[in-house]
């Protein structure tokens, strides 16, 4: 069997005296959607900022497609496939959903440094980004600002940037989080047919959600995981019931 | 980018083309003169804004490059090189040299701290003119004549000079309006809108706010030969943090991010200048206040208030 496609070892982050993450150790294989689930503060985010390269760890490995990738930083990670979204969308406000789109397709295609020559007339840009904001249902405003869609759809922009860079690992940083339950399940839907093309690690606090996609879930308090399995494995795990879960949650 | 959005431009440079015609009924020698150091001084506000408007690069010494300029004329001209082209060769690849070199150290800071590293470059590079005794130090260095062209003293009347200068801006709008539109022009304009964004895609912000640097830095020289050309006497002053500073009036006037408003910046202020040095000898205290006004109703400048869509994102 080939190695897993992300493997991290005794992960450590500190900020002061509080340990944000504390020896985290997990795999991703290849094909598999993973979801990491915790009360706020356990150090959910802080996990996705580790691994995509915003946030330095203070100890610990990461492997990535057989390469170690610890020293490295975001660009680099990125270049390697290792693409993030946002919990707080992080969208180009002056650029159309278009050319967001456009420059993700842009940035695994070719160079960056050509200096003349029109960006938007380019069809190799354009028409990769147009299928992209398709397939989340966002092409209907591809030229309107980013800067002014709605939550919602900057969530789903944030997808299609995602998309157009074809990644090898998708990390998705609660990419429900403020969303309408008749969103939500657009955005579960879509996930789940993204699902059978890419690898997903997704943080999320919508069980709902979580207990709908994932294959394997592991569960962090404070900083620690305390758990790691199947759903059912999870839903039945009398530590994570009393740790974290609400009874009233899984009824 | 289309035609449209440019319509400003096109009408602009079509009033700075027939300006000498105009000029021809009032005093014309002293018109022709004010409209080629408009012309230059436009052409360094329009690289600065450049770099501020698409890269949030904001250089407070940004009139170094006016100084290398300058200086690369004086010193090509020692060494018995007189054509204009060949200087301005020069000049660029000096120019290139010193944003490379403190691009290197300023772009690791970001926010006021890269402010105060280009303002201590710029002035670094002011004292150290000061002190070159060869070059007549503070007091400057009077030229002997201006630039020969293509071998030949075209550029004595002062009508050709002017059409030399605004043919050297047009070109540099053209240029850097291309720029804005491609794929580096983008990268640029996202690690400004969003620099974790950009990273996230896996953009570098270093390489592209270097060469950025490099671009605004290179059309900041060329339009320092040309000021040496027009007054035929440089001096360090050309260089002082005070001409940075009224660089980045200009392109804040004509509105940060649109190109023709920082050419428009730029003759509005030195026009206005101009004029009221007719009233007083302070003319700051006057100009200071527009500015204040311009900075708190009208961010976008002059360019937002006359063509509010098409001061956006393309340039």
């Amino acid at each position: 069997m080939s190695p897993p496609l992300l493997h991290i070892e005794g992960l450590a982050k500190s900020f002061g005296a509080l340990a944000v993450t504390d020896d985290v150790s997990f795999s991703v294989g290849e094909g598999r959607l993973v979801a990491l689930i915790g009360p706020n503060g356990a150090g959910k985010t802080t996990l996705i900022d580790q691994l995509s390269g915003a946030v330095q760890s203070d100890a610990g490995r990461i492997r990535f497609a057989g390469l170690d990738i610890s020293g490295l930083d975001m660009s680099a990670r990125a270049r390697l496939g290792l693409v993030r979204s946002f919990q707080i969308a992080a969208v180009l406000p002056e650029y159309s959903a278009l050319e967001n789109v456009a420059l993700a397709v842009q940035a695994r295609s070719g160079s960056s440094f050509r200096f003349f020559g029109s960006a938007a007339r380019e069809e190799e840009l354009n028409a990769p980004a147009r299928a992209a904001l398709k397939r989340v249902g966002l092409l209907a405003r591809a030229d309107d600002p980013a800067g002014e869609l709605s939550h919602g759809e900057k969530r789903s922009l944030e997808i299609a940037i995602a998309l157009a860079l074809r990644p090898r690992l998708m990390l998705f940083d609660e990419p429900f989080a403020g969303l309408g339950s008749e969103e939500t399940r657009a955005g579960v839907e879509l996930i789940r047919a993204l699902k059978s093309e890419f690898t997903m690690l997704l943080v999320e606090h919508d069980m709902d959600a979580v207990f709908a996609l994932a294959d394997e879930i592991g569960v962090l308090v404070n900083g620690r995981l305390i758990a790691w399995g199947a759903p059912e494995a999870i839903r039945a795990n009398e530590r994570v019931r009393s740790a974290y879960l609400g009874e009233e949650t899984l009824a | 980018m289309t035609m449209r959005s440019q319509t400003p431009a096109i009408l602009l440079f079509a009033g700075l083309a027939l300006f000498p015609f105009v000029a021809r009924f009032g005093a014309q020698a002293y018109l022709l003169t004010l409209g080629a150091r408009t012309l230059i001084l436009a052409l360094a506000a329009l690289s600065l804004d450049f770099l501020v408007g698409q890269g949030a690069l904001i250089s407070f010494g940004h009139a170094a490059y006016l100084g290398i300029g300058a200086y690369a004329v004086v010193l090509a001209s020692m060494a018995g090189i007189n054509d204009l082209l060949a200087q301005a060769l020069i000049a660029v690849a000096a120019a290139a040299l010193f944003a490379a070199l403190t691009g290197y150290v300023s772009l690791r800071a970001t926010g006021v701290y890269y402010i105060m590293s280009t303002l201590a470059f710029g002035q670094m590079l002011y004292f150290l003119f000061v002190s070159l005794s060869a070059l007549g130090g503070d007091d400057g260095y009077t030229l002997s004549s201006r630039s020969r062209l293509f071998g030949e003293p075209r550029l004595t009347s002062d009508f050709a000079f002017y059409y030399l200068c605004l043919a050297a801006l047009a070109l540099a709008y053209v240029m850097l309006t291309r720029i804005c539109g491609s794929r580096f022009g983008r990268v640029l304009n996202a690690i400004r809108q969003n620099p974790l964004r950009a990273r996230a895609l896996g953009f570098r912000p270093f390489p592209s706010r270097l060469a950025a640097c490099l671009i605004a830095g290179a059309i900041a020289a060329v339009a320092g030969a040309l000021l040496a050309n027009q007054s035929e006497f440089v001096a360090p002053a050309f260089m002082s943090w005070q001409r940075s500073g009224e660089l980045l009036v200009m392109t804040i006037l004509g509105g940060v991010g649109s190109l023709w408003g920082a050419v428009l910046g730029a003759i509005i202020y030195l026009a206005l200048e101009e004029a009221l040095s007719l009233l007083t000898d302070q003319t700051h205290v006057l100009i200071g206040p527009l500015l204040i006004v311009v900075a708190i109703f009208g961010r976008r400048g002059l360019a937002g208030a006359l063509a509010p869509k098409a001061s956006g994102s393309a340039a």
